[in-house]
């Protein structure tokens, strides 16, 4: 990558100046245009990326070239698709340090990852009285699957207590696991909270849970963007993610598994693709992870996706996170000194993603105000209605930011909201 | 974009800040909840009547500067109106915000919210509290929870 920091300079890596914002910025197109006659500043890269030149043109090829459905077909552009297609899926497995590619099944998105895990892992583990514990802090698709399960098993959901920062309560994790005891079917927590930027001790939890013998699951939508993860690190047994929060496609999203737990599991769907041979006597599934993909896939988003993923190792990935520390310290810091801001979520280990309320005036309007602004923030209970519950809000705004973002951006987005403090009149 | 301030006009604000007819009515003839669960604006309209007429509208929730001055108003302009009235006026006031060519002539101090139809996210916000109305006044016809995502 030519706009990446080598990553054999120790020079570049020690100080965290060779990362070049305005180069990275020229991979994106998406950036460069105004709105409502101002620049765009883009600040919702919590709720999805925008896309570098290198996973447009990826898609853009296989629609030139490629295009063709995989695994069947023994014509040239069948095997380039497959090709595409299996190479996304070592990519991805390469990318989270997973042992093998057959454990990286694709999925439509982290909402799909998690509802397969709840529905082929869990549910035929639930017996009536059995648990699955949460955080207070999940998106609400790391809570519904779980209730929708639970509730056909007679089965419970359990959330944990967070702080007033917006950290997770270990010992309250630690009270939830020993008072379940063996009915804990199930840790299910995010890596990095969407509501908060709460960056959750996963490796903690998954060593609190493991000496009780239950598995771990973890939301990691909001980590991959933001950081390096290594499931085998980790040690978790499942990791979800999506593509498009991490500047890759839409529509296309990874449940990474340990092979036990996938080899055991039975399809979710079924269909073309998850077979090994099919009669009306009966049907015998494929191996993970073909079992679990049941149709025709996204192969043109799994090369994107895969193209997102090279463009991220292609950079200095500390260089990246030492910027993005700069810009949620820089963010918390002009927004905080604004009268009347308060910022929701404090929790010592953060992504760069800043919650924040303004007396007098409700998120929306915020929002309604920083987009006249050319601002895009999010505004609303970011689909964790249990985290704007805790801090009793309705909802709040959000400010998330991606590699791309700079400085300047912070003071305009601190800009736009006294603006918006002007037209209120507070 | 129009200018903002054609949508935060001086009189939304104003509602905003002070909205008007913020109670409870206790033991009113009517009542009914409304919510906007994408963006968690709520809001309950009590209406009390006297034979056909809206003797007293009153309304309670949360939610943003429009949907807060919407309620406000709306319990302003109806007070006082015969049933037939009110429903001629919610009906007026939704296709103000939702249909093209549609104006406020015939709407009076409603017609400040003629801005709001330049920001379809925010239409719902300006209507929720109408449809609400509606359903107070039409119980037979509306769910038990109006809600803008049905």
């Amino acid at each position: 990558m030519s706009v990446a920091t080598p990553k054999a300079d120790p020079l570049g890596k020690a100080i965290g100046a060779a990362f070049d914002v305005e180069a990275v910025r020229a991979e994106f197109p998406g950036l460069h245009q105004e709105v409502h006659g101002r620049p765009l500043v883009y600040l919702d890269n919590a709720a999805t990326t925008q896309k570098p030149r290198a996973v447009i043109r990826a898609v853009e090829r296989f629609y030139l070239r490629d295009t063709s459905n995989i695994h069947r077909g023994v014509h040239a552009l069948a095997e380039r698709a497959t090709a595409l297609y299996e190479g996304a899926r070592r990519t991805v497995a390469r990318f989270i340090g997973s042992p093998s590619p057959d454990q990286v099944v694709f999925t439509r998105g982290t909402t799909e990852s998690i509802n397969l895990a709840a529905r082929s892992f869990v549910r035929p583990r639930l017996a009536p009285g059995d648990e699955v514990v949460v955080t207070w802090m999940e998106h609400h698709a790391n809570i519904v699957p779980w209730q929708i399960v639970c509730g056909e098993a007679k089965a419970a959901v359990r959330p944990v207590a967070i702080d007033d920062r917006g950290a997770l309560d270990l010992s309250a994790l630690e009270e939830a696991l020993d008072r379940g005891g063996e009915r804990v079917r199930m840790v299910a927590l995010g890596h990095v909270s969407n509501a908060l930027g709460t960056v959750n001790p996963v490796r903690e939890v998954v060593a609190m849970a493991h000496a009780r013998g239950v598995p771990v699951l973890v939301d990691g939508a909001q980590a991959v963007p933001h950081m390096p993860v290594d499931v085998t690190e980790l040690g978790c047994d499942f990791y979800a993610f999506s593509s498009h929060k991490a500047f890759g496609p839409g529509g296309v999203g990874v449940l990474w598994g340990r092979a036990e737990h996938l080899a055991g599991m039975p399809p979710m769907l079924g269909g073309g693709d998850m077979i090994r041979s099919v009669s009306f006597e009966g049907t015998t599934f494929a191996d993970p992870p073909s079992r679990f993909e049941a149709g025709t896939p996204n192969i043109e988003g799994a090369a994107g996706f895969a193209a997102a993923l090279d463009f991220l190792s292609g950079l200095d990935r500390e260089a990246v996170a030492v910027h993005e520390e700069a810009l949620l310290a820089h963010a918390s810091e002009e927004l905080a000194r604004i009268p009347g801001v308060r910022l929701v979520g404090t929790a010592p280990e953060r992504a760069a993603i800043v919650s924040f309320t303004v007396e007098g005036i409700h998120p929306h309007d915020v929002g309604t105000i920083l987009d006249g602004r050319g601002v895009a923030i999010r505004a609303g209970h970011h689909c964790a209605q249990p985290v704007m519950q805790r801090f009793g809000l309705p909802a709040t705004a959000r400010a998330s930011f991606a590699l791309y973002n700079t400085h300047g951006e912070v003071e305009a987005l601190a800009a736009a909201v006294r603006h918006a403090q002007e037209v209120f009149g507070v | 974009m129009s200018d903002l301030r054609d949508l935060y006009q001086e009189v939304i604000l104003d509602h905003n800040k002070s909205p008007r007819n913020f109670r409870e009515l206790p033991g009113a003839d009517r009542h009914a909840h409304g919510d906007n669960p994408l963006c968690g604006d709520v809001v309950t309209v009590y209406v009390d009547f006297d034979g056909d007429t809206l003797h007293e509208v009153a309304f309670q929730g949360s939610g943003c500067a429009i949907s807060q001055a919407s309620a406000s108003m709306m319990t302003e302009v109806v007070t006082g109106k015969t049933l037939e009235e009110a429903r001629a006026l919610a009906r007026r006031f939704r296709t103000l915000l939702t249909e093209d060519g549609a104006d406020g002539s015939n709407l009076g101090k409603l017609a400040v919210f003629a801005g709001v139809k330049d920001y379809p996210m925010r239409v719902k916000c300006a209507t929720l509290p109408w449809h609400t109305l509606a359903a107070a006044l039409d119980p037979k016809e509306a769910p038990e929870t109006v809600t803008t995502e049905a």
